[in-house]
């Protein structure tokens, strides 16, 4: 009884301090103390060890990290589907989320599809959403826009390193709905701010969004990823 | 000549009397590929080389430079920019949360054009200067900076080419490092402004098949939204989701003539 007393309390101290983090910070998750994953540095391939999953080297390991996200984005989804929020939104919010987990999941699929033509794909990765309360409005809502902003910014740095002009394209076909997701999302969290959905926050004084590399995204989404996940082979 | 032709087929159709030009042949318009010739002209860009292509080919001919792009796109912020300006200028139309949102818009488009003008003398090049615009677009859009339902919906259509247009170029940028990046972070940023503009006024975020929710004039900007082919893969034989689901998933390019074909009914 006790164990799991402390269990339980445990859990929600972590939840809510997640929470809190996540909407203070939009973005910034903190790496300590989390399953680090995908650091770019060498160091670090011998700690993710044989077990961890290499997304290999070359626009082939683009394309695998781009799986690796649209497999955490499809399965938080997922999971939102089958939550309370879900089941008590109002019609707008649940023809998002059934939208968004559509998009996702298409994308996951198509990824598997054309990595195979080239190679072998990673495999499903398992994912750790113990410090979301799908149950919340607002934690699944502030975890949707830390993810598609994430989305957004992963694929806007990941162009770069690409080699081939029809990877780079079907990223671009990608990362604008990501962005329309962000939009969306950003808009109906903040509906008393008519500029959540490119905020100031978000948008530099350039008009330019976020870009981040391979090793920032990772370190950010393994707090929601249980594999380990090798990134050292990226281009860089 | 053909550009002299051209551009005497441009100029009769922004002069031609509104109550002649019916949607249809607005609509036509869109789609009319021999007034490009005469917009090029008009806007100054240095594509000699790029309109030699055939026009399926011209993204992918490798033969813009990267100035090149940065001058296309920086069109497009004018182009954008002007017209929010003039939005938010215009007494009486823009109010509330929608000015508000509008203005947040206008901000970027600002921004991106001495972004893209500082970035174009820092290559070396030289920036093209702004055309003049006509945001009526010959009389089709009388009421643009009268009627707000009006504003949004060219302002949609706006977005969205903007999305497609930034996409059709990334291939250009192949390698060409933070020049890429930015261009992406810019890509985004339309998409953003795209989305919200589109729930604004009723329609989803994003764009299912070749759906134009737009003024009926638009359907240029949705052309060829609805392909699943990426990659060489058929995404309809790999996957779960509906149709519709399905092309929302996917932005779709567009070539540079494309995009300019439409923002030539909006230039003078």
């Amino acid at each position: 009884m006790n164990y799991s007393f402390f269990k339980v309390k445990n859990d929600r101290e972590v939840v809510r301090s997640r929470r809190v983090f996540l909407r203070k910070s939009g973005l910034g998750l903190a790496a300590a103390g989390l399953l680090i994953a995908g650091c770019a540095d060498d160091d670090m391939t011998g700690l993710n060890g044989d077990d961890a999953v290499d997304l290999g080297s070359g626009d082939f390991g683009v394309l695998n990290y781009a799986y690796a996200l649209e497999q955490l984005e499809a399965a938080f989804y997922a999971q939102v589907l089958q939550g309370s929020y879900y089941a008590s939104a109002n019609a707008e919010e649940r023809q998002i989320m059934e939208d968004l987990e559509a998009h996702e999941r298409a994308h996951r699929e198509f990824f598997a599809a054309a990595i195979a033509t080239v190679g072998t794909p990673i495999p499903a990765l398992e994912v750790d959403f113990s410090s979301i309360d799908f149950g919340s409005r607002s934690s699944v809502l502030s975890t949707a826009q830390a993810f598609e902003d994430l989305g957004v910014s992963a694929y806007n740095g990941a162009g770069r390193l690409l080699q081939n002009a029809d990877y780079l394209l079907v990223a671009g076909k990608i990362v604008s709905v990501e962005a329309r997701h962000a939009a969306a999302i950003r808009s109906i969290n903040a509906p008393s701010d008519p500029t959540a959905f490119a905020s100031d926050m978000i948008i530099d004084a350039n008009g330019l969004d976020l870009a981040r590399t391979p090793a920032e995204v990772l370190s950010i989404a393994s707090a929601f990823i249980a594999t380990p996940i090798n990134a050292s082979n990226l281009p860089g | 000549m053909k550009i002299p032709t051209a551009l005497q087929g441009l100029h009769d159709l922004s002069t031609a009397p509104e109550q002649q030009v019916p949607l249809t042949s607005r609509r036509q318009a869109f789609t009319d590929l021999t007034s490009l010739v005469g917009k090029l002209a008009t806007i100054g860009l240095p594509l000699g080389a790029a309109l030699a292509a055939p026009a399926g080919l011209r993204a992918q001919s490798g033969s813009v430079s990267v100035t090149d792009v940065l001058n296309f796109a920086l069109t497009l912020e004018y182009l954008e920019a002007e017209f929010y300006e003039m939005g938010l200028s215009a007494s009486g139309l823009l109010t509330g949360d929608v000015r508000t949102t509008i203005a947040q818009i206008s901000k970027h488009e600002t921004a991106h054009v001495a972004f893209l003008q500082a970035a174009i003398s820092g290559a070396g090049g030289t920036p093209v200067t702004s055309p003049t615009f006509d945001f009526t677009a010959g009389g089709a859009f009388a009421d643009v900076f009268s009627n707000p339902q009006t504003f949004l919906a060219v302002a949609q259509a706006f977005e969205d080419t903007g999305v497609r247009a930034y996409k059709g170029q990334a291939g250009n940028l192949l390698g060409a490092g933070d020049v890429l990046t930015a261009a992406l972070q810019i890509h985004s940023v339309e998409a953003r402004h795209a989305s919200e503009v589109r729930r604004i006024r009723g329609s989803k975020g994003w764009i299912t098949g070749s759906v134009n929710t737009s003024a009926p004039a638009a359907s240029a900007v949705y052309a060829g939204e609805d392909n699943v082919t990426h990659l060489g893969v058929n995404a309809t034989t790999v996957t779960t989701v509906t149709m519709d689901e399905l092309t929302q998933a996917y932005d779709e390019p567009l070539t540079m003539s494309a995009v300019l074909d439409i923002a030539g009914l909006f230039i003078v």
